[in-house]
C-alpha cells in the first residue's frame, strides 16, 4: 500500500547521483572489465570506423560467400544438434531401453573432442587415401575415382556432420536437465485427457524444454563460429576462416577486422537468443518437486532403434576418434617424441594454467566486486566483458593485435623520445598477447562460475563478517574464498581446458615458432602428416575428458528422483 | 582470578547510545524508511516492532553500515558513523558493532570457536579467555570445536550472540533473533538471551515482528509502519494504549464494530461506550480485544446476548465465535475465555465489555 508521504520524503537524488560514481572496489572491478573487455572494444570501434573502399571490396567480392556459408554452417550445425541432442534426452530420461544407463552419460564424452581434432580424424579415415575408402575399394575391386562415388568429407556436409557430432552434448544436457525438470505431473494429466506417450512429448514435453534446448542451440551454434581448424581444414569459407585468411594471406589487419565486425553481427544474434531463451526458462519450470519419472519400456524394434539413435553419436563422436588416435599414438610414439612433443606438451599446460590462475584471479575480483554492489557502471562494464565467451577466437585475435601493437609503438616512441633506445615491439607476437586473448573469451567461464558460487553463501555471511572488523579483502579471503573453494577449482579447471583445446586465437597470436599441442596437431594435420601428431591430439583429448568425467559423476549420477538412498 | 565470569559489562562500560536521526532510506523509487527517529541509551533495549516490509530490518543495516546511510545521520556514542548530508559512511567494520542476523550466519567452514574469535585478533588473549569461558557458562563449553552444522537452532542462537558480543561492541544490533527457532524452544531461549543482554548492559536494539516477544524484551518499542515509526513507548503502554486501530491489531485480531459518534457516546451492539474527546456524527470503530469479553452462561434480564457458534477449548483458554442472532447472520465476534468454558452450541451467553479496555478510533484510521 503505497503512502501519500513516501514521494514527498525521497531521499535526495544528490545521493542517487553520488551512486553512479563507484567506490574503490567499484573503481577495480570498472578497470578490470574494461582491460578484459579491450580486444571487444577495438574490434567494435574498428568496425564503427567508415571504410568505405574496404567495404565495397568485401561487398563487390566475399562477403555473400562468406554469409552464405556461415548460415549454412550454423543452421546445419543448429539443426543436428537439436535433433540429436533433444532425441538423446528424451530417450535416456523417458525410456528404458537396454543401455539406457550407460548411454546417460556417454552421451558426454564427445564434449571432450575438440572439433578441428574430430575433422582431422574423419578425413584421415574418409578420404580417397583412408581407410575406409581402401577397404571399399579392396571389397569391391574398383580402382580409382572413377569407379564409384563416395562422398567428400572436406566439404560443408562433412564440416556440419563433424561439429554436429562434438557440440550436440551442449543441447543433450541442457534438454535432459529440462525433461527431468519438468513435472511428471503435467505429462501425466496429459496422459489421462487421452495423449499418446508420442503425442505428450510433442505438444507438452518439448515446448517447456523449449528454452532450455534454445540455449544450448546457441552455445553450439557459438562454438561452430569459433571453429577455425575445421573450416579451414575443409575449406569452408566460413567468416571465421575468412578473418584468419585476410590477416595472413593478404596481411591486412584492418580487412581483418572489418571481416570480424560482420561477424560479430552473428554473435549477437545468437547471445540476444540465448539472453532471451535464458529468461524464458524462468517461466517454464512448471514444478519444484520432483518425483520418479515415469518409464515407457521400449522392446523389440523399437528399442533397437533407440539403442542406435543414442549409440551412432557416441561412436562416432568420441570411440572412433579416440581409438583412431590411440592407435596412431602408439605406432607413432617415437615420432611424436622427436617432434619436440614433450616441449609444446609443457608449452601448453604452462601456457593453460597461467591463463586459468589468471581468470580465476580476475573473475574473483570481479564476482566479489559486484557482490559488493559496486554500481551499474561497474555492473556494466562486466557484463559487456563476459560476452567474450560468444565472441569467435580469430575476432578476440584481432581485437588484441590492434591495442597491443598501439600500445608497443606508443612505448617505443616514448622510449626512442626520452631515452633514444628503442624498445621495438614488447608484447605483440608474445605468450602475453596468447594469455591475453584467452583472458578476453574465457573469463566469463571463471567468473560464471565463481559468481554462482558466491550466490550461494548468503550475503549475511558478508554482514557478519563487516560487523565482526573485517574489511571487504578480509572478509573475502577469510571467508568467501573458503567456502567456494569449489567453484574456485571448478573455474580454474573449466579455463584449463579450454585454453588446451584453444586453436584460433592461439595461432593468430602465438611467437614465432612456438607451439602448443593445438597449433601443432594443426600444424601437422595441414602437412597430411596427421598420425604423427596423435599423440598431441590425444593429449587435448585427455585434458578435455576431465571435466566431461567430472561433469557425468557429479551432475549425471544424481538423478532426481532416481537417487537410490539419497539425501534423507 | 575471579570465580566466577567476567560478565560481558566488563567490555561494555564505556556506556555508547545509538542515536539515529531523521533517516530516510529508498531503494530505487521504493522509500523503505521516511523521516525515523530511534534512539537507544546505554544498557537499554529498544525494539523495532513491525509487519514484515515495514523498513525495521533496513534500519537495522543502516545503522550497522551495511547499507549506505542517504538522508539523516547515526551517531554511536560521541562518533558520527553516517550523515547523509556530508556524505560520511564510516564502514561496518570501524563502527564496532554487533549484528546478530535472523539466520544467525555462523560460518559454515569454522568451528563454534573460531566463530565467535573471528572479530578477535589473535593477541586479545583477554576477550579469547572471556570468549572459552562464557560458551562454557552457556553450557557450549563441549561444542567449541564442533562445526556449527552439528547444533541444534537454540545453541546456533548462542553462538551467534556470543560471536556478536565477543569484541565487546558499543551496540548490539539483532535482526529477528528468535525467529528461526522452534516454538517449543523459544521461550526459554529467549529467557536466557534477556539475562545475557541485561548483563551485558549494552545499548541494544532489536527487530521483530512477534509482538509477544517485543513485550518480553524491550524497555521500550517503537511500532513501525510502512516506514514510519507510529508509535513508541512501553511494552505496557503500546499494548494498553495503543494509538491506532494497527498498534492495537498487532497483537492478535480484534473484535472491530463499526459506529457513529451520537449524543457523545458510540451505541455498539456490545454495548453503549463514551466517545471520549471525538466529535458528534464521526464515523468511529470500536475495537474490543478478545480478551476484552467477558462472557457468562448465567443471564439475567438486561444482558447482552450472544449465540454461541463455536467454542474450542486450548487447555489454557477457549476461544469461542458469537453471534448476534441463533443463525450466525450478522457480525461475528471472537471471544477467548481462561481456563475451560464450553457451553453449548447454540445457547446464549451473556457478554460484558470492561469500558477501560474499549478502544475507540476515527474510522479514517485504517
Amino acid at each position: 500500500m503505497p503512502h501519500p508521504a513516501a514521494v514527498a520524503d525521497r531521499p535526495a537524488t544528490r545521493y542517487q547521483l553520488s551512486r553512479l560514481i563507484p567506490d574503490r572496489w567499484g573503481i577495480m572491478t570498472l578497470v578490470i572489465a574494461l582491460f578484459v573487455a579491450t580486444p571487444l572494444i577495438a574490434v567494435a570501434t574498428i568496425a564503427l570506423t567508415p571504410a568505405p573502399d574496404i567495404w565495397r571490396h568485401l561487398y563487390n567480392t566475399v562477403l555473400f560467400g562468406y554469409v552464405e556459408q556461415t548460415v549454412t554452417l550454423i543452421g546445419g550445425i543448429g539443426l543436428g544438434t537439436f535433433i540429436i541432442g533433444t532425441g538423446t534426452a528424451w530417450l535416456v530420461t523417458m525410456c528404458r531401453f537396454p543401455g539406457r544407463g550407460l548411454f546417460n552419460w556417454a552421451l558426454v564424452l564427445p564434449l571432450a573432442v575438440p572439433t578441428y581434432i574430430l575433422a582431422f580424424v574423419f578425413t584421415d579415415q574418409l578420404e580417397y587415401a583412408g581407410a575406409v575408402q581402401g577397404t571399399l575399394r579392396e571389397i569391391f575391386g574398383w580402382r580409382n575415382r572413377q569407379d564409384y562415388w563416395f562422398p567428400e568429407i572436406r566439404s560443408m556436409g562433412g564440416a556440419v556432420t563433424v561439429m554436429t557430432l562434438v557440440l550436440y552434448p551442449y543441447v543433450y544436457l541442457l534438454a535432459r536437465a529440462a525433461f527431468l525438470e519438468q513435472s511428471v505431473c503435467v505429462l501425466e494429466v496429459s496422459r489421462t485427457l487421452g495423449k499418446t506417450a508420442w503425442q505428450s512429448f510433442w505438444n507438452i514435453a518439448l515446448p517447456l524444454a523449449r528454452p532450455a534446448i534454445v540455449v544450448g542451440m546457441t552455445l553450439a551454434m557459438m562454438e561452430a563460429l569459433n571453429d577455425f581448424g575445421t573450416v579451414d581444414f575443409f575449406g569452408v569459407r566460413t567468416f571465421t576462416a575468412g578473418v584468419y585468411d585476410v590477416w595472413l594471406n593478404m596481411d591486412s589487419i584492418s580487412g581483418a577486422a572489418q571481416l570480424a565486425s560482420v561477424l560479430m553481427i552473428f554473435v549477437i544474434v545468437l547471445v540476444v537468443l540465448e539472453r532471451m531463451a535464458r529468461r524464458g526458462q524462468r517461466y517454464h519450470h512448471t514444478s519444484t518437486k520432483i518425483q520418479a519419472l515415469p518409464s515407457y519400456r521400449l522392446r523389440g524394434i523399437k528399442a533397437a532403434l533407440a539403442i542406435v539413435f543414442c549409440a551412432l553419436p557416441v561412436l562416432l563422436g568420441f570411440v572412433l576418434p579416440a581409438s583412431v588416435l590411440v592407435s596412431y599414438a602408439v605406432v607413432f610414439f617415437d615420432v611424436t617424441l622427436q617432434a619436440n612433443y614433450l616441449t609444446i606438451t609443457l608449452n601448453s599446460l604452462s601456457l593453460s594454467l597461467g591463463a586459468a590462475v589468471i581468470a580465476v584471479a580476475i573473475g574473483l575480483i570481479l564476482a566479489y566486486g559486484l557482490r559488493m554492489g559496486s554500481g551499474p557502471l561497474p555492473r556494466a562494464a562486466v557484463r559487456f566483458a563476459s560476452i567474450g565467451y560468444a565472441v569467435p577466437g580469430a575476432v578476440l585475435a584481432i581485437g588484441v593485435i590492434v591495442p597491443m601493437a598501439g600500445l608497443d609503438n606508443a612505448i617505443d616512441a616514448f622510449s626512442d623520445r626520452v631515452f633514444g633506445v628503442s624498445t621495438g615491439l614488447l608484447f605483440s607476437g608474445t605468450v602475453i598477447a596468447i594469455l591475453y586473448g584467452y583472458l578476453a573469451r574465457f573469463l566469463a567461464l571463471s567468473f560464471g562460475t565463481l559468481e554462482a558460487g558466491l550466490g550461494k553463501v548468503s550475503r549475511n555471511m558478508d554482514g557478519a563478517a563487516r560487523t565482526l572488523g573485517a574489511s571487504p579483502f578480509q572478509a573475502m579471503s577469510r571467508v568467501h574464498f573458503p567456502l567456494i573453494r569449489t567453484s574456485l577449482l571448478t573455474a580454474g579447471l573449466l579455463v584449463f581446458v579450454d585454453c588446451m583445446k584453444e586453436l584460433p586465437i592461439t595461432i593468430i597470436l602465438r611467437p614465432f615458432g612456438y607451439d602448443t599441442l593445438a597449433t601443432f596437431v594443426f600444424q601437422y594435420a595441414s602437412d597430411e602428416l596427421f598420425e604423427e601428431s596423435a599423440l598431441g591430439a590425444l593429449t587435448i583429448v585427455v585434458a578435455g575428458l576431465i571435466p566431461v568425467v567430472i561433469l557425468a559423476l557429479t551432475t549425471l549420477r544424481t538423478r532426481p528422483g532416481h537417487a537410490s538412498g539419497g539425501r534423507a | 582470578m575471579s570465580p566466577t565470569t567476567t560478565p560481558p559489562a566488563a567490555a561494555a562500560s564505556k556506556a555508547d547510545g545509538l542515536h539515529m536521526l531523521n533517516v530516510s532510506h529508498a531503494f530505487g523509487d521504493d522509500t523503505v524508511v521516511s523521516g525515523v527517529s530511534v534512539f537507544v541509551e546505554p544498557g537499554e533495549l529498544v525494539c523495532l516492532l513491525g509487519p514484515s516490509g515495514c523498513g525495521k530490518t533496513t534500519l537495522l543495516r543502516l545503522a550497522a553500515g551495511l547499507e549506505d546511510l542517504q538522508v539523516g545521520r547515526i551517531t554511536i556514542g560521541e562518533d558520527t558513523v553516517a550523515d547523509g548530508q556530508g556524505g560520511k559512511q564510516m564502514p561496518p567494520e570501524k563502527r564496532n558493532v554487533g549484528l546478530m542476523f535472523q539466520d544467525f550466519a555462523l560460518f559454515p567452514h569454522l568451528t563454534v570457536y573460531e566463530n565467535i574469535v573471528f572479530g578477535l585478533s589473535e593477541k586479545d588473549k583477554a576477550r579469547r579467555a572471556w570468549a572459552r569461558e562464557t560458551l562454557s557458562t552457556m553450557g557450549l563449553g563441549g561444542y567449541a570445536d564442533a562445526f556449527p552444522h552439528t547444533l541444534s537452532g537454540g545453541q546456533q542462537q548462542r553462538v551467534a550472540l556470543l560471536r556478536a558480543l565477543a569484541p565487546a561492541p558499543r551496540v548490539l544490533l539483532l535482526d529477528e533473533p528468535f525467529s528461526g527457532l522452534d516454538v517449543n524452544r523459544r521461550a526459554q531461549i529467549r529467557q536466557d538471551t534477556f539475562q545475557i543482554l541485561s548483563r551485558s548492559g549494552i545499548a541494544t536494539l532489536m527487530v521483530t515482528h512477534d509482538p509477544e516477544e517485543a513485550m518480553f524484551m524491550a524497555d521500550r518499542i517503537l511500532v513501525m509502519q510502512n516506514g514510519r515509526i507510529i508509535q513508541s513507548g512501553t511494552p505496557v503502554d503500546i499494548y494498553f494504549r495503543p494509538q491506532s486501530a494497527f498498534v492495537a491489531e498487532l497483537f492478535g485480531p480484534v473484535n472491530r464494530l463499526d459506529c457513529r459518534v451520537e449524543n457523545g457516546a458510540l451505541d455498539s451492539a456490545l454495548g453503549r461506550f463514551p466517545a471520549n474527546d471525538l466529535a458528534e456524527g464521526t464515523e468511529a470503530q470500536v475495537l474490543i480485544r478478545p480478551e476484552a469479553l467477558s462472557l457468562s452462561q448465567s443471564t439475567t434480564e438486561g444482558d447482552i446476548l450472544l449465540t454461541v457458534l463455536t467454542a474450542r477449548s486450548l487447555g489454557r483458554s477457549t476461544h469461542l465465535t458469537l453471534g448476534l442472532k441463533d443463525d450466525g447472520a450478522g457480525p461475528l465476534f471472537n471471544a477467548r475465555m481462561p481456563g475451560v468454558f464450553l457451553p453449548e452450541i447454540g445457547s446464549q451467553v451473556s457478554a460484558r465489555v470492561a469500558p477501560e479496555s474499549v478502544l475507540i478510533f476515527p474510522k479514517s484510521d485504517a
